[in-house]
């Protein structure tokens, strides 16, 4: 079977196209790195999906946890330690065996136990609360002449917010966010390895590759395929967050422009 | 446990949880609990020697053994560490028996790997096929003990990079003016004003830890959450005195609870240290401990 032949088959097999058997025997190179590519589709939706929904969210908890009001800080802050202070593995663990009670009870459930929207829950959650104590950290070290300087311009409430302490909370907060994105991305390697089944073995590129260390008995050929497919996407992370972060800071002077660095000290 | 545990079937609600949290099967899950701990005892000095000699090669004048460390803390942190995970578990151990194969069955002429088959002879088994089952065991958490101090040995090693980085200049050049010779200075005044800069990143890496524990489970540990899930499962009254439902919600809910007090003791532990570090040295921390004093 040629390589071309192969990638027809297996590209797509993660979303359940293509080819229903995985490979049983003879693995070649071009099926693992097919296979893994093609389960790198879960990593990438569960990962920019959270992202994108748990940025939202981190930014309300953020200002939640910096209020004054204790009614909205108390959640906030109770939220972030909850979710920041246990382990994301018995976090999946918990909503899996939560959702199952649930749909015992209501059968609107059904579709939460299921990875791609159960997984996606927790993950959202989870990444929300990391990045909101980012935010909530950039929030409390925003120079205050700029907000006295807000206020001597008349601006207040929503629009003060949204003008200049938004934007000054984002561009301080961005170089810990993006390594926040980056390791997002890594945990969500962890999907279908708690609870979450992989239904008709449609999993992500962990799983492939764990499939195959573990058909083959040799851990060397397919976990430097993943540890390649991730260190592709980590720098794609960062191209497209370095971007981002050049708009932010595009009225600095170049050479103040706060460069990112991959400087990951905050997995789960 | 208790005496009045003879008669399951006829207790009220509070006795019976009482028995059944004593049962000998729930031992095993608090034996797990001590495991994870004991676990966590093990590898964080091993992680930190890890991570201390990769800083230390790192800032190596040879090149290759600089360019090694680089490259060790920079894959570890830039791959998922579950993958890291899974990987070592079997690298270790297949390279453990390689290395006992060539030297124990040197006229071995068959390759080891055979197809997907890895094949080495009987007396560089590891752990021998002959050994008990706690020989097994303990074997295989030693593996596993290795791996996490590999895994989160690069991410020490990183932060205790970056602090003998941020050590003042002035410090070492102050030294050396004392005619301290590099291995002097190093001893004697770069490691130990390190670790005040070192301490909030290594805490950051502890967290991760604890955090990390869990995927013990991954490495095929008998830890907590093998037993959370063992004991959770439905229990049927043919083959138990304390029949339940699907309680894993309620198991994990604790699992989560473990976790988030050994955070919070974590935070406060770590917290007095950082106090306790900061005493004398040339920082804003140290500062403010001198005013409160004076």
């Amino acid at each position: 079977m040629s390589c071309w032949q192969t990638i027809q088959d297996y590209a797509l097999r993660s979303i359940g196209l293509g080819e229903r058997l995985l490979p049983r025997e003879d693995f070649t190179l071009c099926q693992q790195v097919t296979l893994i590519g093609s389960g790198m589709i879960w990593n990438i939706y569960f990962g920019v999906l959270a992202i994108i929904l748990g940025f939202g969210l981190a930014t309300v908890v953020a200002v939640g946890k910096a209020s004054p009001n204790r009614l909205l800080q108390k959640p906030s802050a109770w939220f972030i330690y909850i979710f920041r202070g246990s382990p994301l593995f018995i976090q999946f663990f918990f909503a899996y065996a939560a959702f199952l009670n649930l749909k015992s009870v209501y059968p609107v459930f059904d579709a939460f136990t299921a990875a791609w929207l159960g997984a996606l829950i927790v993950l959202f959650l989870n990444t929300a609360a990391y990045s909101g104590e980012i935010f909530y950290g950039a929030l409390r070290s925003i120079p205050k002449g700029e907000v006295e300087a807000a206020d001597a311009y008349g601006f207040s409430g929503f629009t003060r917010f949204r003008r200049i302490i938004w934007p000054t909370m984002l561009r301080l907060a961005w170089p810990a966010y993006t390594n926040e994105a980056i390791f997002l991305f890594h945990a969500t390697t962890l999907v279908f390895f708690s609870a979450f089944p992989a239904w008709q073995q449609r999993g992500d590129a962990l799983y492939y590759a764990n499939y195959f260390a573990d058909k083959t008995f040799n851990p060397f050929v397919p976990y430097p395929i993943l540890a390649g497919y991730f260190i592709l996407l980590t720098l794609v992370v960062i191209s497209i967050f370095g971007l981002a972060n050049r708009r932010l800071n595009r009225h600095l002077p170049r050479e103040r422009r706060a460069r990112i660095r991959f400087r990951p000290n905050i997995i789960r | 446990m208790f005496e009045f545990c003879a008669d399951p079937s006829a207790l009220g609600d509070v006795q019976w949880l009482a028995c059944y949290l004593t049962t000998a099967k729930h031992a095993n899950l608090y034996f797990a609990v001590g495991l994870v701990l004991v676990l966590l005892a093990i590898t964080a000095p091993t992680a930190l020697a890890f991570g201390f000699g990769a800083a230390t090669a790192a800032r190596s004048k040879f090149p290759p053994l600089a360019w090694l460390a680089h490259g060790y803390i920079n894959l570890v942190r830039g791959v998922p560490d579950t993958a890291f995970f899974l990987f070592f578990i079997i690298a270790l151990d297949q390279g453990v028996e390689w290395v006992r194969h060539k030297v124990k069955c040197p006229d071995w002429s068959e390759p080891i790997r055979q197809g997907n088959d890895f094949i080495v002879c009987q007396a560089a088994k590891m752990p021998l096929g002959e050994a008990d089952q706690w020989v097994h065991e303990i074997y295989g958490f030693f593996l596993a003990v290795l791996t996490f101090a590999l895994v989160f040995g690069a991410f020490a090693g990183n932060v205790i990079y970056g602090a003998m980085r941020t050590v003042p200049r002035g410090q070492i050049e102050t030294a050396e003016a004392y005619g301290m010779t590099p291995r002097q200075s190093f001893w004697r005044i770069l490691v130990p004003q390190m670790w005040v800069y070192a301490l909030p990143g290594l805490s950051n890496v502890w967290m991760v830890l604890t955090k990390a524990t869990p995927l013990l489970f991954l490495l095929g540990v008998e830890d907590i959450v093998y037993w959370a899930r063992e004991l959770a499962g439905t229990a049927l009254p043919k083959f138990t005195d304390y029949p339940h439902g699907d309680w894993r919600m309620w198991y994990f809910l604790a699992l989560l609870v473990f976790y988030l007090g050994l955070t919070r003791v974590s935070e406060i532990v770590l917290d007095r240290l950082m106090i306790k570090l900061s005493h004398g040295q040339a920082t804003t921390g140290g500062e403010a401990l001198r005013k409160a004093a004076a």
